[in-house]
């Protein structure tokens, strides 16, 4: 058998290229560096991802590309969700400098995994075969196994390192099975060859191709943390070094969105009215079991993950519409959402001292009369979560209601609007902790103010104000990636 | 004689991947066995996809398994990483005691 080799265009996948490339380099001057000249790890890490989004913007395409052989993809959705990934991770790698140094885990390891972690997320953004999705995934899930455990000395952060290690490559295992299952019906790993493969056989095998789909549905929602597949996340939060959830919470669930999309909407969109029906049962638990169990906690970071949970099923509720209006919906609220939880761990690092944990809620309390600026951060952020106007919360989800309505999906709409008002319960709770509690007698009011992490911290949650009032100058974005 | 179809090859990957999820799902004894479910797990899909791949004469499905192989060698190795790093804090590699997270 002869092989023809044709050179595939290189062009789209320039920022992954710079990435990497960049990536080595790092991990290699950070040999170098002295532990007190750290700040340079982080100074290039964060040029890295700055010239990612350079590179992104430099070959942004107007219309979609695809090269090597149709596997990668560069379209307006993979431009915007991958400039959203790379501000995320800036925002997370500025935050966590303050807290890893007072930790003693302040080493170049956490960046160097940081960024293959949102190389793997970029690569994810933009495949389109099984076999790209497959190794983004798995390239963004070994780098936070590593980083969740990357506190040796912590028995809390392995043991959450191994908890998440498990369930991952279980679920990496469930969706590999279901992607197996695919190849041999359609005999394609390509996303485009799949849908047309999968649309000639819906007569022929529609057992085999529901029983595939069911399997790549639960590894979806293992990865984005939908009910009944939430297990890991609440122990995984809780568990990792604050820095680390701040990461896992945010970018990932963007790249998880991204994958969503490429493998149901691209891939099985013929198979729609199946996984419409599933994901209709994983938001509607993910919104019920995500707020009311978060009423129970008393450790913020848990109570922030089952918060995610309820998250995700709004997430959900907007794909499951399976139209572009739905669609771009969801887009905006996953972006959003990942800056409202930069914003609120990035308080909760803030706060963090050494020899002091934050992340009991108690431990917030009164935070308005030693800090008065953080806690009127995190109200935003908390407010913003709950959805409380003019946050951008509001309107995130107002978009993803809408969409719903416009579907005759009415009794899900009503059902999401009771679950927020149940969740508006615990955010407020932390507001009414902060502002009308009194302090607690440990509480000091030194808080290291680095300047960088000052004005970063304000313009995120300004952001969320902002894009609040004026949400078109995101969503005509989101609009334009489904159109 | 019996001779060996396509459906031979994806029963017994079904029956060693049921395998692999009740070793994860039942398992209350030891890590190791976790690790060697998740390993089983990978090996099962890595059937699935070679006898496919034989029976559909397509060449994709084998270069997935190389992919496959390759990562289950890197995931294996950050497991056990993860396993030494619990020990040296644990003291303990017993599926019961990891217990310090719960609700």
């Amino acid at each position: 058998m002869t092989a023809e080799f044709i050179q595939p265009d290189l062009m789209p996948a320039l920022p992954e290229m710079v990435m990497l490339a960049m990536t080595c380099l790092v991990l290699v001057v950070d040999l170098f560096l002295p532990q007190g000249k750290r700040g340079f790890t982080l100074l290039l890490s964060v040029l890295t991802l700055v010239l990612a989004i350079a590179a992104v913007i430099a070959v942004a395409p107007v219309t979609a590309v695809s090269s090597f052989g149709g596997s990668f993809v560069l379209d307006q959705l993979a431009v915007v969700l991958k400039i959203a990934v790379c501000v995320v991770t800036i925002l997370v790698f500025v935050y966590s400098r303050d807290y890893l140094s007072d930790h003693d885990i302040y080493k170049g390891e956490y960046y160097v995994l940081g960024l293959f972690a949102t190389l793997g997320m970029m690569v994810m953004i933009s495949a389109h075969s099984f076999l790209l999705v497959y190794l983004g995934l798995e390239l963004l899930s070994l780098s936070l196994y590593a980083m969740i455990a990357f506190n040796k000395n912590s028995l809390s952060a392995s043991e959450s390192a191994m908890k998440y290690f498990v369930l991952g490559a279980m679920a990496s295992g469930l969706l590999l099975y279901g992607i197996s299952i695919f190849y041999g019906i359609t005999g394609t790993l390509d996303i485009n060859q799949l849908s047309v493969a999968v649309n000639s056989q819906m007569s022929q095998h529609p057992v085999a191709l529901g029983f595939a789909l069911t399997f790549i549905v639960v590894g979806l929602s293992f990865k984005l943390g939908a009910v009944p597949f939430h297990m890991w996340l609440p122990d995984i939060y809780q568990g990792s070094p604050t820095s680390v959830t701040l990461f896992i919470g945010t970018a990932p669930k963007i790249a998880g969105f991204a994958m969503a999309i490429r493998l149901l909407v691209d891939g099985l969109g013929d198979l729609q009215v199946d996984w419409s029906q599933m994901l209709m049962v994983l938001a509607v638990a993910s919104l019920a079991v995500g707020n009311i169990i978060a009423i129970a906690q008393t450790n913020f970071k848990r109570m922030l993950a089952y918060s995610t949970i309820s998250h995700v099923g709004f997430i959900l509720l907007g794909i499951l519409t399976a139209t572009a209006n739905g669609y771009s919906s969801a887009m905006f609220y996953t972006i959003t959402y990942a800056l409202t939880a930069a914003a609120a761990f990035g308080v909760l690092l803030v706060l963090n001292r050494k020899g002091f944990e934050a992340e009991n809620i108690s431990d917030l309390s009164g935070l308005n009369d030693s800090n008065p600026w953080y806690a009127a951060l995190l109200a935003i952020a908390m407010f913003s979560m709950a959805g409380v106007p003019p946050t951008v919360g509001f309107y995130a989800k107002l978009t993803i209601l809408q969409a719903l309505v416009q579907v005759d999906m009415v009794w899900l709409a009503v059902l999401a609007v009771l679950f927020s008002v149940i969740g508006l319960f615990y955010y407020l709770r932390i507001i009414k902790v902060m502002y009308f509690d009194k302090p607690l007698a440990e509480q000091t009011t030194t808080i290291k103010e680095a300047l960088d992490v000052k004005v970063l911290l304000g313009a995120n949650s300004l952001s969320l104000i902002l894009l609040g009032m004026f949400p078109s100058t995101l969503m005509v974005y989101c609009i334009l990636a489904f159109s | 004689m019996m001779t060996v179809t396509l459906s031979h090859y994806l029963i017994l990957a079904a029956v060693l991947f049921s395998i692999s999820i009740a070793g994860i799902v039942i398992n209350r004894k030891n890590i190791i066995i976790l690790l060697m479910s998740i390993e089983l797990m990978l090996l099962s899909v890595n059937l699935n996809f070679i006898a496919f791949s034989h029976y559909l004469d397509d060449l994709a499905g084998q270069v997935f398994v190389f992919f496959i192989l390759t990562v289950a060698a890197a995931e294996a190795a950050i497991g056990l990483a993860i396993l030494v790093v619990l020990f040296r804090n644990k003291r303990s590699i017993n599926v019961e005691d990891i217990k310090e997270l719960k609700w």
